[in-house]
């Protein structure tokens, strides 16, 4: 199994180690839910060093880009970064990523740990296809990634830099830690307000030090504690956010993922412009109506919980598919995201959660779950 | 960490500690560790007549719901009604304040299914 970085962190702090898409990953430190409420209530650090980083570099980057990303790339500032889909041709997902833009000529790209070698294969195809002249780097050995979230993490990292504070969403700033470069974005998968750092593998240690000074992670009211896979996924699930294998796949059409934001298909238009992979099929897909069900989420009666798999119906009818599901540690009650047939998405509609061993009462509910509440 | 010796150990990673008739069913430290904080437990109530290897309740936790299966056969007696208020109790105290359910058991022979505690802690460190 592959390890991150990060690992003799892990270990440090007594981290429940799982098997992640082929790396050894901290489940969980101290106890699911006391992790999630530590990240809503001040603050979190994840190791993500075993998501897919890959750099691209040179005079056609950015016109790859273009056309292997739903979203536009072209009109991105250096120091900005973006949500994006990859799709395939049939308008499925491959992935989704967040594409950074360094300079003119050179992006990086965070892809999901699960998909990508299949990604990088993709590109390597589409890169050939094209005859397109730029070079594309895997980085995710060489570097680390962590994700510090939470509400009290911004005002933590302003101990040591006056800059970080002043990002707005979605952009991010090159730092020199001692001899390391270090990415900083204001991003993250939590819904809560905080940062994802890039760092060189060998420079974690050092930084996580220098951070940390004066931060005692084994106290239970320590500003800043370790959060382990498992809370990462049910904050997620809270914030609305998809996850590829769940809400997001091949097989899924792009458009009915609660991302159209992340869609542009007039992305052709224009001087720039260029169509990109599957979007012939997704227009096809919007001119006919639109998908028939799409993302909604769920809120369940009772303390059961709908899991990835279970089948939505109303009145005995089949009109949809459960993605994720959980108990939400900060709503205290069982929530559900899922695919469902577009006429009963208006919320409080009443459906049936088929487990397969039961029934479960549930109504429609508006994403996200849970939104942070405003600074004030 | 050493499980327990006097119980054995399920391939589905539940504990049988079997006194006379009675037996005790609960999880292991290790099954608890990988379903992350139990929410909510839902065990067979008492009268309910099981076969070795049958389904006696379902446990959820935050990450996913389990099956939990007993390998003799039996009645069950009692269920833990402490774990209704708290099923945190199963990934605190897991061999002990959290048991699942006791039983009056009638046949024994499912249990040469299952390990003792040397063997199920070198399965599973």
């Amino acid at each position: 199994m592959l390890r991150t970085p990060l690992h003799q962190f892990h270990l440090d702090h007594k981290a429940h180690m799982v098997d992640f898409a082929g790396w050894e990953m901290p489940l969980t430190y101290f106890g699911l839910i006391d992790e999630h409420k530590q990240v809503r209530a001040s603050g979190g650090i994840f190791d993500v060093s075993h998501m897919g980083r890959v750099k691209f570099t040179g005079r056609h980057a950015r016109r790859f880009l273009e056309r292997a990303c739903t979203r536009k790339i072209s009109d991105m500032q250096p120091g900005q970064c973006r949500y994006s889909l990859v799709c395939n041709e049939q308008g499925g997902v491959r992935d989704d990523v967040i594409v950074y833009r360094l300079d003119d000529d050179e992006f990086l790209m965070v892809v999901n740990a699960s998909n990508r070698a299949k990604i990088l294969q993709h590109f390597e195809a589409l890169k050939a296809a094209w005859d397109f002249a730029f070079k594309m780097d895997d980085q995710t050995a060489d570097t680390a990634m962590v994700a510090l979230q939470g509400p009290k993490v911004i005002e933590l990292i302003g101990q040591y830099s006056r800059e970080i504070p002043t990002l707005k969403r979605y952009r991010f700033v090159l730092k020199n830690l001692m001899i390391a470069k270090l990415i900083v974005s204001r991003t993250g998968y939590t819904g809560e307000d905080g940062v994802e750092v890039i760092l060189p593998s060998g420079t974690v240690g050092l930084a996580l030090k220098y951070l940390l000074q004066g931060v005692d992670m084994n106290a239970p009211h320590a500003v800043l504690r370790p959060a382990g896979l498992g809370a990462r996924d049910t904050l997620r699930t809270e914030a609305g956010m998809p996850l590829y294998g769940h809400e997001l796949g091949e097989e899924i059409n792009a458009l009915s993922c609660g991302v159209d934001f992340a869609i542009a298909l007039d992305k052709d238009q224009g001087e720039r412009g260029e169509a990109f992979v599957g979007m012939e099929a997704l227009k096809k897909t919007k001119a006919e109506g639109g998908p028939a069900r799409k993302l909604a989420g769920f809120i369940l009666d009772g303390k059961r919980a709908a899991r990835q798999g279970a089948i939505i119906r109303q009145n005995g009818r089949d009109v949809g598919v459960v993605t994720s599901g959980c108990p939400s540690p900060t709503l205290g009650v069982c929530i559900a995201m899922g695919f469902l047939d577009v006429a009963l998405h208006a919320p409080e509609t009443p459906v049936e959660i088929d487990t397969g061993k039961g029934v479960l009462a549930a109504k429609v509910a508006p994403l996200p779950f849970y939104k942070m509440p405003k600074a004030g | 960490m050493s499980s327990p010796t006097d119980r054995v150990y399920s391939p589905s990673h539940e504990w049988h500690k079997v006194e006379g008739d009675t037996l005790t069913l609960g999880l292991t430290r290790f099954a608890v560790d990988q379903l992350t904080d139990v929410t909510y437990v839902e065990m067979k109530k008492p009268g309910f007549k099981f076969k070795s290897g049958d389904i006696v309740g379902e446990v959820e936790s935050v990450k996913t719901t389990s099956d939990i299966y007993c390998f003799a056969t039996g009645e069950v007696t009692a269920v833990n009604a402490a774990l209704g208020d708290n099923p945190g109790l199963l990934n605190s105290d897991p061999y002990g304040a959290g048991w699942l359910i006791k039983a009056k058991i009638t046949d024994k022979a499912g249990l040469e299914k299952c390990i003792d505690a040397k063997a199920y802690d070198q399965q599973h460190p």
